[in-house]
C-alpha cells in the first residue's frame, strides 16, 4: 500500500517537469518547479510513515518515550525543503517580473537574447 | 610544539563552524548598516570578513594535515560509532576547497573595489552569503546539510547573476540558471530521501557502511543517479551544462570568477565526495569508472567544440570551463589516487587561471564597452600588462609547464593510462589545445591586432558581445590588475612548489579511503588495519619527461590553432587550393557543430528536458555498470 505513495511522488515530479518543459508562461514554469518539488515532500513523508503509529510527540498525556512513532527527521527535512523552495520561488518570480519589464513578454519561446 | 600543531593556537574544531557563521553575520551586518557607512567602509568590511574566513580555512587546512578536524554541531558527538548529530569535517581536500574558495572571493572583492555604482550593499551581502554557502558545502559531513548549503549558494548565485536587473539577457540567463540548478537539487533530494529510507542516516560517514550491507539494487542505483545529478548540474557535466554559458555571459565579471572558479569545482568535489564516502563500497570503482570516463569525455568534447566559434568573450570562457570540467571529471573519474590528485591540482590551477581571464575580460568590458571579440579587434593595443597576462593565461589553459594545470594534466594522463584507457590522453591534449588556442586567438585579435579585421554583423543563432559596462570609470585601476597578476602567479606557484605536488598524494589517499574517513568522523581515531586508499608513488616523482612533453605539445597545438584561426582566412584569399580546403573543413565542421549549437537554444524548457533525459541516461549507465 505504501508503494502507491512512492509512485505518486515520482508521478508528481514528472508532472511538474512536463509542465516546465511545455510551459508557455514563465509564471507557470516557476510554479511547475514547485510542483516538481512537492514530489520529494511526498516521498520524504511516505518514508517516515509508520502504520498505526502516533505523531512524534513524547511526554504525558502524549506517548511514552519508548513508543514507536512516525519519523520526525523526515518531517524536519521536508520543512527545511519547504523554506528553501519558498526562497527560490520568490527569487525566480522576481526575476520573471524583471523579464517581463525588460523583454516585454513572459513566453519562454520568445526569449531569444542568449543563443549558441 | 611546531606552529602547525593543532593544540597550539585556536583549536581548529572550534574554528570550523565560524567559517560559515562569520560571513552570514557579516552579510546581515552589511545589509543593516549600508546606509550609514561610506562606500570604502562597506568594501573594506566585506573584504575583511572574506579574509578572516580565508585565515580560518588556512588554520583548518594546517590542522587537517595531521588528522581530519571534526566538529559536531550542538555537541551531539557519536556514541559507540553511532551518531545522530551533524558534523563538519575538514580533511585535506575539504580544507583546500575551503581555502581556495575564500581566496577567490578575496580576489573578486579586491577587483570589485569601488566597482558598482549604485548597489546599496546588496552585492556585498550576496557575495558574503555565497561565501557562507560555499564554505558550508566544502566543510560539511552530512548529506542533507550538503543540500541545504547547495541551495544557499545557489540562491545567492542566481541573484548575483541577475544583478543587472535592467539588462534583458541578464534576467533571462539568471532565470534559466535558477530553474535548472533548482530542479537538479530537487532531483537530488529525492535521492537523499531514498538513501535515508534504506539506511536511516544521512551522515556521509555512516551511509557507506550502512549501504554496503545490501548488494547494489535498483534503489541504490536510482539514489546514486539522483544524488550525482544534483552535483553534476553544478559541475556543468553534459547534458546538465546548458545553464553555464548563459549565466556566465550575463553575470558581472567578479561573479563569473566565483561561478567558474568556485561553484563548478565545488560541484565536482561534492559528486566525488559523495561517491567515495557513500557509494564506493556498493558501486565499486572498477565498474563505475566507465560511467565517469564516458561522462567526462563527452563534456570535454562538447565544451571544446563550442568554445572556438564564440565571439562573446565570456561565453568563450564559459565553454572552456565546461571543457576543463570534463577533463577533471575524466581524471577524478578514473577513481584512483593518482587520478584524484591530478584532478585536485588541475582544478586549483584552472580556477586561478580562469578567474584571471574573467577579470581581464571584465577590464576590457569597462574600458571599451564591449566583450565582442570582433568589435574589440585591435583596440587593446594601448594596454601595457594585459596582453602578456592574457597570453600567459591562454598558454596555462593549454597546459604549458610549469603551471599547475600542466602538472594536474600529467597526473591525469598517467591515471587514465593506469586504468587502461590510454587513448583519453589524446582527449586531454586536443581539448586543452582547442580551449587554450581560442584564448590565444582572442588575445591576438584584441591586443595585437593580428589577422584581417573580422566582420561585425552578428549571425542568427549566435550571441554577439554587446554588453553594458559595469562601472562608470574607464580606467584600469591597480585594484583590477593586482588580482589578475596574483591569480596567475598563484597558478604558477602551485605547479612549481614541490611541497604542493607532494601534498596532493596524502590528499588523494584520504579522499579515496572511505574507511579511514568513517573512522575519523565516528570514532575520532585512525582506522585499524591497512589503509584502503590508493596512494600513488608516481606523485612523488613530480614532473616527468612525458608530462612536460605532452604539455608543450598541447601548448604548441594551441598556438598553431590560434595562428590558423587568425591568418588562414587571409591566406585562403590568395590561394585557391587553401580556399577549397578551408571550405571543406568548414563544411565538415559545420555538420558536427550545427546541431550542437542549435541545442544551446537559450530556452529553459529545452534545458529541463535535457536534464531529465540526462538523469535517465545516468541511471541506465549506472545500472548497467552495477550488473
Amino acid at each position: 500500500m505504501i508503494r502507491y505513495a512512492y509512485l505518486v511522488s515520482i508521478a508528481i515530479m514528472l508532472i511538474g517537469v512536463f509542465g516546465m518543459v511545455r510551459a508557455r508562461n514563465l509564471v507557470s514554469l516557476v510554479t511547475c518547479l514547485s510542483v516538481a518539488q512537492s514530489g520529494s515532500y511526498v516521498l520524504l513523508v511516505a518514508i517516515g510513515f509508520q502504520r498505526g503509529a502516533p505523531a512524534p510527540v513524547f511526554g504525558s498525556p502524549a506517548s511514552a518515550p519508548t513508543t514507536k512513532v512516525t519519523d520526525p527527521l523526515v518531517q524536519a527535512m521536508a520543512l527545511t525543503d519547504v523554506v528553501v523552495s519558498a526562497t527560490v520561488t520568490a527569487l525566480l518570480l522576481a526575476l520573471t517580473i524583471q523579464v517581463h519589464r525588460t523583454h516585454g513578454t513572459i513566453d519562454p519561446d520568445e526569449l531569444t537574447s542568449l543563443r549558441g | 610544539m611546531s606552529w602547525t600543531d593543532p593544540a597550539y593556537l585556536v583549536p581548529a574544531a572550534g574554528v570550523l563552524p565560524l567559517t560559515v557563521a562569520v560571513p552570514l553575520f557579516a552579510a546581515a551586518l552589511v545589509v543593516s548598516v549600508h546606509r550609514l557607512l561610506p562606500r570604502w567602509a562597506l568594501d573594506g568590511l566585506t573584504l575583511l570578513s572574506a579574509a578572516a574566513v580565508g585565515l580560518m580555512a588556512l588554520r583548518v587546512l594546517l590542522a587537517a594535515a595531521h588528522a581530519p578536524v571534526v566538529a559536531w554541531m550542538g555537541g551531539w558527538t557519536p556514541v559507540d560509532g553511532y551518531s545522530v548529530g551533524i558534523a563538519l569535517v575538514a580533511d585535506r581536500a575539504s580544507g583546500a576547497a575551503a581555502l581556495g574558495t575564500a581566496a577567490l572571493v578575496c580576489a573578486a572583492l579586491v577587483y570589485g573595489w569601488r566597482y558598482f555604482d549604485d548597489i546599496e550593499g546588496r552585492y556585498h551581502s550576496l557575495i558574503l552569503l555565497l561565501l557562507a554557502g560555499m564554505e558550508g558545502f566544502a566543510l560539511t559531513g552530512d548529506l542533507f546539510d550538503l543540500f541545504v548549503f547547495f541551495e544557499l549558494m545557489g540562491a545567492a548565485s542566481y541573484a548575483l547573476t541577475g544583478l543587472k536587473i535592467e539588462d534583458p539577457p541578464a534576467v533571462q540567463g539568471a532565470l534559466s540558471f535558477g530553474v535548472v540548478n533548482s530542479l537538479g537539487a530537487y532531483v537530488g533530494l529525492m535521492g537523499i530521501a531514498l538513501l535515508y529510507g534504506r539506511t536511516g542516516t544521512v551522515t556521509l560517514a555512516s551511509l557507506g557502511p550502512a549501504l554496503s550491507r545490501h548488494p547494489a539494487d535498483a534503489l541504490t542505483v536510482a539514489a546514486c543517479a539522483a544524488v550525482l545529478t544534483a552535483f553534476l548540474v553544478k559541475a556543468a557535466a553534459v547534458p546538465f551544462h546548458f545553464w553555464l554559458a548563459d549565466a556566465h555571459a550575463v553575470a558581472p565579471s567578479p561573479v563569473c570568477v566565483l561561478l567558474s572558479g568556485a561553484l563548478v569545482p565545488l560541484g565536482l568535489y561534492g559528486a566525488f565526495r559523495v561517491y567515495w564516502t557513500t557509494f564506493s563500497a556498493v558501486l565499486t570503482p572498477g565498474h563505475t569508472r566507465g560511467v565517469f570516463l564516458a561522462l567526462g569525455t563527452v563534456t570535454a568534447l562538447v565544451g571544446a567544440v563550442m568554445c572556438p566559434p564564440q565571439r562573446h568573450a565570456k561565453r568563450l570562457l564559459a565553454y572552456s570551463t565546461i571543457a576543463h570540467a570534463g577533463l577533471v571529471l575524466i581524471a577524478a573519474g578514473c577513481l584512483t589516487g593518482l587520478g584524484t590528485a591530478g584532478a585536485a591540482l588541475y582544478v586549483a590551477g584552472h580556477s586561478a587561471v580562469k578567474a584571471a581571464l574573467f577579470l581581464i575580460v571584465g577590464t576590457l568590458l569597462n574600458r571599451y564597452g564591449t566583450v565582442d571579440e570582433h568589435d574589440l579587434y585591435g583596440r587593446g593595443r594601448d594596454t601595457r600588462f594585459l596582453p602578456w597576462l592574457t597570453v600567459a593565461c591562454g598558454l596555462a589553459l593549454a597546459g604549458l609547464p610549469p603551471f599547475a594545470t600542466a602538472l594536474g594534466k600529467q597526473f591525469g594522463e598517467e591515471a587514465v593510462g593506469e586504468v587502461g584507457s590510454r587513448w583519453l590522453v589524446a582527449v586531454f591534449v586536443v581539448v586543452s589545445a582547442l580551449t587554450g588556442g581560442a584564448v590565444l586567438r582572442l588575445a591576438g585579435r584584441v591586443f595585437f591586432g593580428f589577422g584581417p579585421r573580422p566582420e561585425t554583423a552578428v549571425a542568427p543563432g549566435e550571441t554577439g558581445g554587446a554588453e553594458e559596462p559595469e562601472t562608470a570609470s574607464r580606467t584600469i585601476r591597480a585594484t583590477m590588475l593586482a588580482p589578475i597578476a596574483g591569480l596567475l602567479a598563484g597558478a604558477l606557484l602551485l605547479g612549481v612548489l614541490p611541497a604542493v605536488s607532494r601534498d596532493t598524494g596524502p590528499l588523494a589517499a584520504a579522499f579515496t579511503d572511505p574507511g579511514a574517513y568513517a573512522a575519523w568522523v565516528l570514532h575520532a581515531g585512525p582506522a585499524a588495519g591497512p589503509s584502503a586508499g590508493t596512494a600513488a608513488s608516481a606523485i612523488d616523482s613530480g614532473w616527468t619527461a612525458s608530462g612536460v612533453g605532452a604539455g608543450c605539445l598541447s601548448a604548441l597545438l594551441a598556438l598553431a590553432y590560434a595562428a590558423g584561426a587568425l591568418w588562414l582566412p587571409a591566406a585562403a584569399h590568395r590561394s585557391a587550393a587553401l580556399r577549397a580546403a578551408a571550405r571543406r573543413l568548414a563544411r565538415g565542421g559545420g555538420l558536427v557543430l550545427a546541431p550542437v549549437r542549435r541545442a544551446h537554444s537559450g530556452h529553459v524548457g529545452d534545458y529541463v528536458a535535457w536534464l531529465v533525459s540526462g538523469v535517465a541516461v545516468l541511471g541506465g549507465l549506472l545500472g548497467l555498470a552495477a550488473r
